[in-house]
């Protein structure tokens, strides 16, 4: 064996080796050969000796996206998002449209961990695809559009031939008692939320859809957000979040239909026809005073939540999923659960449930204090703003003992359009 | 520092870009070269010939203004010199991707505080400091007379440079990277706060190259050119807002928000415009 030749085997051995290395140390033929020989297990040698659409279809990490419903909202929830708000800057209904169709068009291809538009052969051109996805499968990427109340109307006046389509439940939210909101978190003309197991596979997504879109719409701001992954926690339990709390254990079942059909899609009747099978979007960006936090008893965080920070059980409970009792009252005749826990107020009398899909997120330092910029992505899902969110955040803050923990700098509402057929684009039910 | 690469299908014959060191050489001709590969019936080699001769008009310029500003400032005259510096600029930033290719001598002439030691910081910038920080001339004539001498050199060497079809769609983009990167911040003009001419002339070099190029983007994708041209349009439509006179408002009249959109525009018309390179299709 020449001495280049000895090297290139080795390094089949390592386990550290491309497709290229493989095929040119045996000629195509002998690769089965080589891999006998070598005695690696077959699903890494393969995988990298298999061309890449064979490759594709042999992972599973990819979530459709067309369909009844846009995925990203009953979906599994992925390890990462990459949250953006836009607007929009066309002025005719038909470059709006354009932008609809050529964002479905990448979308549907990135989501099957596809690059966008054509490859690269004219040295001349800037490339399509941005590549920092090149070789990266899906992570299961979901790609979710909405608009906000702004597409229809802003300053009092209607856009883009829509005023007479804006549902009656799509408008800025009440302001909130404690809100504190800042301009550069706050609205939107169009969102998109890009959720995916590999956070570069996200961004990926954002930046060719913005970079689609330039000329018909800026960003107007962005927000990443992580949890744990599903390889930290191979149980998936329920995710933590950074006040190292399990929150959002109570969330309508995604598996069953009547219920989602109850509490996120909008149903006929409920307001625009073009808006059934889609559903209401609130995100709010809500900054936790971590550090105030952290020097806070165990006892007052659990007396705060209404859940032990251990097992995640409410308070006066022993398992995270057993059903929380408001009424049990410990030796000292005192509820278990506090009134002003954030369980309880969450809670309500019950009645309003919403889909909760928040990420944390981590964004520096917080440049007037000095502290951690960090808190919750907060994203719910509902059928109804006014009967479900509303109510929720209007007891929430007001009584929330949470809240001298938190502040909500960002906030927006879109309505997330319904799902579409292949050949159709996102947004054709608003514009037809 | 920027190099550009000719295109080995396109040209046959070498260029004396690469080499500086051979700038003294006699020829003033641009070297001859035959087109392998053209996809338009247009003459690229025709239109590379039309910017050269744009840019070395716009350098004659630039050579004749700079000489008057750097006269004012050898004859102590603030105010004089002050009116002077930014327009006698803007040829300087039209013909940016010209101009800026002799790595020699853009830091003599345009080197910002900090680009280059400070001992050898010389040029626009540091008389610019002079005059509007210190507001003075005073000690600042060694540099008006060494900058007069850089920009006729500069005069000298471009007549070497070899203007391919490459080279002027990677131009017009970077005119805008320009503006994008470093005009929008104000970084460029930091004390006297021109920055909007600059701009501006960057602008107006990335819509020579367009036009020169036109007829042939629009055999190839008309569309394409209807979009650059639009947004070209509305990147004048929003520097107008802020004309004053003869030239613009100080960068610092300028409110956030018209920063952002600014520079949203140029990303905006950028990104068609980095499309030019469809004339180039085999």
């Amino acid at each position: 064996m020449s001495e280049p030749e000895k090297k290139e085997t080795t390094s089949v051995f390592n386990k550290n080796v491309s497709r290229r290395d493989v095929l040119k140390a045996a000629g195509i033929g002998g690769v089965g050969v080589l891999i006998g020989a070598s005695g690696i297990g077959g699903a890494l040698a393969l995988a990298d000796v298999l061309p890449t659409s064979q490759k594709k279809e042999n992972t599973n990490a990819v979530v459709p996206f067309y369909g009844k419903h846009q995925a990203g909202i009953a979906t599994e929830v992925q390890n990462h998002i990459y949250f953006a708000a836009f607007d929009v800057t066309a002025e005719g209904r038909n470059e709006l449209i354009q932008l609809f169709k050529e964002w479905t068009k990448a979308a549907a291809a990135m989501t099957e961990g596809k690059s966008v538009g054509d490859p690269a052969n004219n040295k001349y051109l800037p490339p399509d695809d941005t590549g920092e996805a090149a070789g990266l499968n899906a992570s299961n990427l979901t790609i979710t559009f909405g608009v906000g109340p702004t597409l229809f109307t802003k300053n009092n006046k209607g856009r883009f031939g829509l005023q007479k389509k804006q549902p009656d439940e799509l408008k800025e939210l009440p302001k909130f008692p404690l809100d504190s909101l800042e301009e550069q978190w706050t609205g939107g003309d169009l969102c998109i939320q890009a959720c995916s197991d590999d956070l570069q596979v996200a961004f990926h997504a954002v930046r060719n859809l913005a970079r689609i879109a330039r000329g018909k719409a800026v960003l107007r701001w962005a927000q990443a957000g992580f949890q744990r992954t599903k390889q930290a926690s191979p149980k998936k339990e329920t995710p933590r979040n950074l006040f190292g709390f399990k929150d959002g254990t109570v969330n309508p079942n995604v598996k069953n239909s009547a219920e989602m059909n109850q509490y996120v899609w909008v149903q006929p009747g409920d307001g625009p026809d073009w808006l059934v099978n889609g559903t209401y979007l609130v995100v709010r960006r809500i900054q936790m005073f971590i550090e105030v936090w952290d020097r806070t008893t165990l006892k007052e965080q659990e007396n705060t939540f209404g859940r032990y920070r251990d097992s995640g059980a409410y308070l006066g409970q022993k398992n995270e999923f057993d059903p929380p009792d408001f009424e049990k009252k410990n030796e000292n005749g005192e509820y278990y659960i506090p009134m002003t826990a954030h369980v309880r107020v969450a809670h309500g009398d019950g009645k309003q449930k919403i889909l909760r899909r928040s990420y944390s997120y981590a964004d520096g330092i917080d440049a007037k204090t000095g502290t951690f910029d960090a808190g919750l992505l907060f994203i719910s899902f509902q059928r109804s703003i006014s009967k479900q969110f509303i109510p929720i955040q209007k007891r929430l803050s007001q009584m929330d003992e949470l809240n001298e923990y938190i502040v909500h700098r960002g906030s927006a509402v879109f309505a997330c359009l319904p799902g579409v057929k292949k050949g159709g684009y996102i947004g054709e039910t608003l514009f037809s | 520092m920027k190099r550009y690469k000719l295109p080995v299908i396109l040209f046959l014959s070498s260029s004396l870009l690469f080499s500086c060191s051979q700038s003294n050489e006699s020829s003033t001709e641009p070297a001859k070269k035959e087109t392998a590969k053209e996809s338009s019936q247009v003459d690229l080699n025709q239109i590379s010939t039309d910017y050269r001769t744009f840019a070395i008009a716009e350098i004659d310029e630039f050579v004749k203004k700079t000489e008057e500003f750097a006269n004012a400032v050898i004859a102590g005259d603030v105010e004089k010199a002050k009116k002077l510096y930014a327009p006698a600029r803007m040829h300087y930033e039209r013909s940016e991707p010209i101009a800026e290719a002799f790595a020699e001598l853009d830091p003599k002439i345009d080197a910002r505080e900090g680009d280059v030691p400070d001992a050898e910081w010389g040029g626009y910038h540091r008389i610019e400091k002079g005059l509007w920080v210190e507001n003075t001339t005073k000690g600042y004539e060694k540099y008006a007379e060494q900058l007069i001498k850089d920009v006729k050199l500069l005069r000298a060497k471009v007549e070497t440079v070899d203007v391919t079809p490459d080279l002027l769609i990677t131009g017009a983009v970077d005119l805008l990277n320009e503006v994008s990167t470093s005009k929008v911040t104000g970084e460029e003009d930091r004390y006297s706060h021109t920055d909007l001419y600059d701009f501006v002339a960057n602008v107006e070099g990335a819509e020579k190259i367009y036009e020169l190029m036109s007829p042939a983007l629009k055999e190839k994708d008309e569309a394409l050119a209807k979009e650059i041209e639009q947004r070209f349009q509305a990147v004048y439509a929003l520097l107008d807002k802020y004309k004053k006179g003869d030239g613009y408002i100080s960068y610092t009249e300028l409110t956030k928000d018209q920063v952002k959109e600014l520079s949203q525009s140029i990303n905006e018309l950028a990104e068609p415009l980095s499309k030019l390179g469809v004339v180039l299709e085999g």
